[in-house]
């Protein structure tokens, strides 16, 4: 295999990694609230991410930090283009990690119903916008022929966007109820059961209208017969979540998001940031790759160290395996 | 202001902002981690006490480090786009390593250690915070790889067909003199940031609370004001060092140090003017003979080359331009971060002296307290300002103008828009952390007693249920 193409897999690889595992937590950050009816409930609910949140989003800073080290005209083309969401995005993570660690900081209603409010807010809003920029790179934009970015921030607002928007929220507060079932005891775990059977049906239909009409839009069979397995996969998931199956609920939420996420990445390759102006500005992931001594240097050092990275993050996974409980209020 | 203006105080604000956080996170982790060893060999409570406390202010403090550390990651590319294309194939393997080797070491740790007290063995407990300690030290030394390219870049080939800086060695960039100077330069730095902080509690806490908790404070204040002083000679040899190699391969950066404008043979340092800073005229200023020849060269004697000689090569070198970065600025910025940092040193080294054996801290003395990790929190800044406005008008230090390397296609709106957006919202978090510190510093050791939690008791049928995660949550 090329090397640009490796790391194109691995670019893929790392926002995959993304979305199924920051996926649950985003859920967890959306239903809390709501799931947990007084604050012992809550902070159960929320412990269930405590340990593993951060973790989570580095797999997000290694996606900028290697598309920086590998393509570096996509990364310059994608986060100068997406300026104002990216924005967003950010502003979101930041109230929703100051707020997760500093929640249980002060025994006190009101700080705790700010805090609340920040992590609602901080996981909606990166989850609705990460939809709507990978609804643009797969669509394409326009782009000129220095691979700059010339639309606006109307342009990045399409149906088609907007739909993978609202796809990424429905399908995260799936996957973090579910995870949420399988994390706790009790009338909590009841109630996450039963609405993530309700969003989950919800979800289904999204999911199903934005990869179809992605494949539409651009996709071979390849990258068909990926969205038809994660389809798949998410049905599976759905009806493991209705016999309260938890565990292989999970499974199935999981390999959805990330057979999803890798039917839009196929659909894709070999472009990076499609243009809808004129083909020949389209960014390849060839024109876009550092030179063949820096990606040749990255992959030994991560065929060395990612492995040890995977160890150790699922090593805390396997301390964390038991299901939190209720503190007696 | 154009964007060019815009994204350079957007960019100033963010990375002084990050680096009020990283110093403390960098020092106060390595301090709890040694408390915690401490009590893992002596049993001793006092240490499991002070673990426990100074560990709950560093993850308030980490919190704030990494979330402002994600708008590190993403603005090269949002407001240097074309910085980004031109030095991505150089710039980013330090930055993707830096991602790979330390923060999933660093958040994953936290995770473990933060919720693993009565999880995990204590010896694998305490393993979980070392690891911690070597993900933030490999975090710095990655990162300042990077910034030390942009310095002085090695290590590299110029591709004119793609415009862009090319990596040849990744060793070279790795093992660049100015990364093996500035590397403990800035985590001694740190150290008398975190040394301060551990000092400046325990202080406050033996003169505002004089009978709760007297020997666990007095070991604190001990602890703290000992890495201060370690800390600033080691700074202080480091900073000398860097100075050298500063002068070799940035010449007009030191002579802007000292606002030297003509050649000098032996150079004095100033210790402070009065008057302009353009090469005019001094009204008054204090000098000591021979100091800038010898931090500059090494030799009491040794030649300083000025502004106005660097100047001319520089547009030999590189063309007609202005190659002289802001002169006030890189004056006094300099003179602050050592003038600052070392009265914090000063400080350490009284409160050492005047609790010696058993001696109770006089009461005036609790108005030190604050000041004290503010003054190297504050000469912390001084010294990057100084650095990276010093590099000025370069980006890559002779490669890459920085008008060269903002993004083309970001609109002024659009900087404004998240100028204004993080400033705003830094300042209210800025708020909220401090409001939470001090609370938890008034707070003091209450609830740290008792080597784990209670064990539970609540009902646990099926075998598999958790107790609720307590330390944290
Ligand atoms: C507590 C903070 C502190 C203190 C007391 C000092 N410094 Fe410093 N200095 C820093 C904190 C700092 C820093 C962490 O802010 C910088 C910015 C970039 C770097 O490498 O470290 C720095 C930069 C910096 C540079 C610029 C390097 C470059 O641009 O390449 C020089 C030459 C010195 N320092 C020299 C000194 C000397 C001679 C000191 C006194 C004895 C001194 N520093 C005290
Ligand atoms: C080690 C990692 C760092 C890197 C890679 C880095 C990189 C950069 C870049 C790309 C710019 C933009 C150019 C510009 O605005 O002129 C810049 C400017 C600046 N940086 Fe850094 N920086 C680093 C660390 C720091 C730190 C820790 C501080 C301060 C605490 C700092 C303070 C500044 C300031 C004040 C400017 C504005 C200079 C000016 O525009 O005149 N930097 N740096
Ligand atoms: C401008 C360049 C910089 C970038 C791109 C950057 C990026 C980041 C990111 C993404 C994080 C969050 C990591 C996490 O989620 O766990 C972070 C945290 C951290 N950064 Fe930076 N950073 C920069 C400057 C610096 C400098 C100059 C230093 C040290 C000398 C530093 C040291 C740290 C440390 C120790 C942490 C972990 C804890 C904390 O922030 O308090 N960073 N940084």
């Amino acid at each position: 295999m090329e090397l640009t193409t490796v790391w194109f897999v691995a670019i893929a690889t790392l926002w995959t990694g993304y979305f199924v595992l920051e996926g649950f937590d985003f859920g967890v950050g959306m239903l809390y609230r709501v799931l947990g009816r007084d604050e012992p409930e809550r902070r159960a609910a929320i412990s269930t991410i405590g340990p593993v949140w951060d973790g989570n989003e580095v797999w997000l800073i290694m996606a900028g930090a290697a598309t920086f080290a590998a393509f570096p005209e996509w990364y310059a083309t994608l986060f100068s283009g997406f300026y104002l969401p990216l924005f967003a995005i950010l502003v979101g993570l930041i109230l929703r990690g100051v707020a997760l660690e500093y929640r249980g900081k002060r025994d006190d209603p009101v700080w705790r119903a700010r805090m609340d409010a920040m992590i609602v807010v901080g996981s909606v809003l990166p989850a609705l916008l990460w939809g709507v920029a990978f609804g643009n790179i797969v669509r394409g934009v326009p782009l000129d022929a220095d691979h700059e970015y010339v639309g606006g921030l109307g342009t990045l607002l399409n149906p088609f966007a907007l739909l993978g928007g609202l796809t990424f929220v429905a399908v995260f507060v799936t996957h973090g109820a579910i995870f949420l079932a399988l994390r706790t005891t009790g009338d909590l775990r009841v109630r996450a059961n039963r609405l993530a059977t309700r969003a989950g049906a919800v979800a289904a239909v999204l999911a199903i209208a934005f990869l179809t009409w992605a494949q539409a839009l651009r996709g071979d069979t390849i990258s068909a017969g990926v969205a038809v397995a994660a389809v798949v996969a998410f049905a599976g998931g759905l009806v493991a979540n209705v016999l309260r199956r938890e565990g292989w609920a999970f499974v199935g939420t999981t390999f959805a998001i990330g057979l999803a996420v890798v039917s839009l990445f196929v659909a894709l390759f070999p472009d990076v940031m499609p243009s809808t102006l004129d083909p020949a500005s389209t960014l390849t992931a060839v024109e876009a790759a550092s030179s063949s001594y820096t990606l040749k240097a990255m992959t030994i050092i991560t065929a060395i160290f990612f492995p040890l990275v995977l160890l150790y993050q699922g090593w805390t996974y396997w301390v964390f395996r038991k299901r939190v409980i209720v503190a007696a209020s | 202001m154009d964007t060019l203006d815009l994204a350079r105080w957007q960019f100033a604000i963010t990375t002084v902002y990050h680096f009020f956080f990283v110093p403390v996170t960098i020092s106060l982790v390595a301090i709890t981690a040694g408390l915690q060893t401490a009590w893992y060999r002596t049993g001793k409570e006092k240490y499991l006490r002070l673990t426990k406390f100074y560990g709950k202010l560093f993850l308030i403090n980490i919190a704030m480090g990494v979330v402002t550390g994600l708008v590190q990651e993403f603005q090269f590319g949002m407001n240097w786009s074309d910085y980004s294309r031109f030095v991505g194939d150089v710039f980013g393997a330090p930055l993707a390593l830096e991602g790979l080797l330390a923060f999933f070491l660093e958040s994953t740790f936290i995770g473990l250690w933060m919720f693993g007290w009565d999880r995990l063995p204590k010896l694998v407990h305490l393993g979980c915070i070392w690891m911690v300690v070597l993900g933030t030290q490999l975090s710095a030394y990655f990162i300042l790889a990077a910034n030390s390219w942009m310095q002085n870049p090695v290590g590299f080939r110029y591709n004119a067909a793609r415009g862009r800086a090319e990596l040849t060695d990744l060793w070279a960039v790795l093992t660049n003199k100015v990364v093996l100077v500035t590397y403990p330069h800035t985590i001694f730095a740190a150290f008398m940031v975190g040394g301060a902080f551990v000092a400046g509690v325990a202080l406050w806490h033996l003169v505002r609370r004089p009978g709760v908790d007297k020997d666990v404070f007095r070991s604190a204040l001990k602890i703290g004001a000992s890495v201060v002083l370690v800390a600033s000679a080691g700074v202080a040899i480091s900073g000398d060092l860097q100075g050298k190699v500063m002068t070799e391969v940035q010449p007009m950066k030191m002579a802007a140090a000292e606002a030297l404008y003509e050649t000098e043979q032996p150079a004095s340092f100033s210790v402070f003017t009065v008057g302009t800073l353009d090469g005019s005229k001094e009204i008054f200023s204090i000098k000591v003979p021979y100091l800038l020849s010898f931090l500059a060269t090494g030799h009491f004697d040794g030649e300083v080359k000025g502004i106005n000689s660097l100047q001319e090569a520089y547009e030999q070198l590189y063309g007609p331009g202005s190659y002289k970065p802001n002169i006030p600025l890189t004056y006094w910025t300099f003179r602050l971060m050592i003038g600052v940092g070392m009265a914090s040193a000063a400080v350490a080294l009284w409160l050492l002296w005047t609790t010696r054996r058993g001696r109770a801290p006089a009461r005036w003395l609790v108005w030190l307290a604050a000041p004290l990790p503010l003054l190297p929190l504050l000469a912390n800044t001084f010294g990057w300002i100084f650095t990276e406005t010093g590099r000025q008008p370069w980006l890559v230090f002779g490669l890459l103008p920085t008008a060269s390397g903002v993004s083309p296609g970001t609109t002024s709106g659009e900087v404004i828009t998240s100028l204004v957006g993080f400033t705003a919202l830094y300042g209210v978090l800025a708020v909220v952390e401090t409001k939470l510190l001090l609370r938890t510093i008034r707070g003091g050791l209450a609830g740290t007693d008792g080597p784990a939690e209670s064990p539970d008791e609540s009902p646990d049928k099926d075998g598999t249920a958790d107790k609720p995660l307590s330390f944290a949550y």
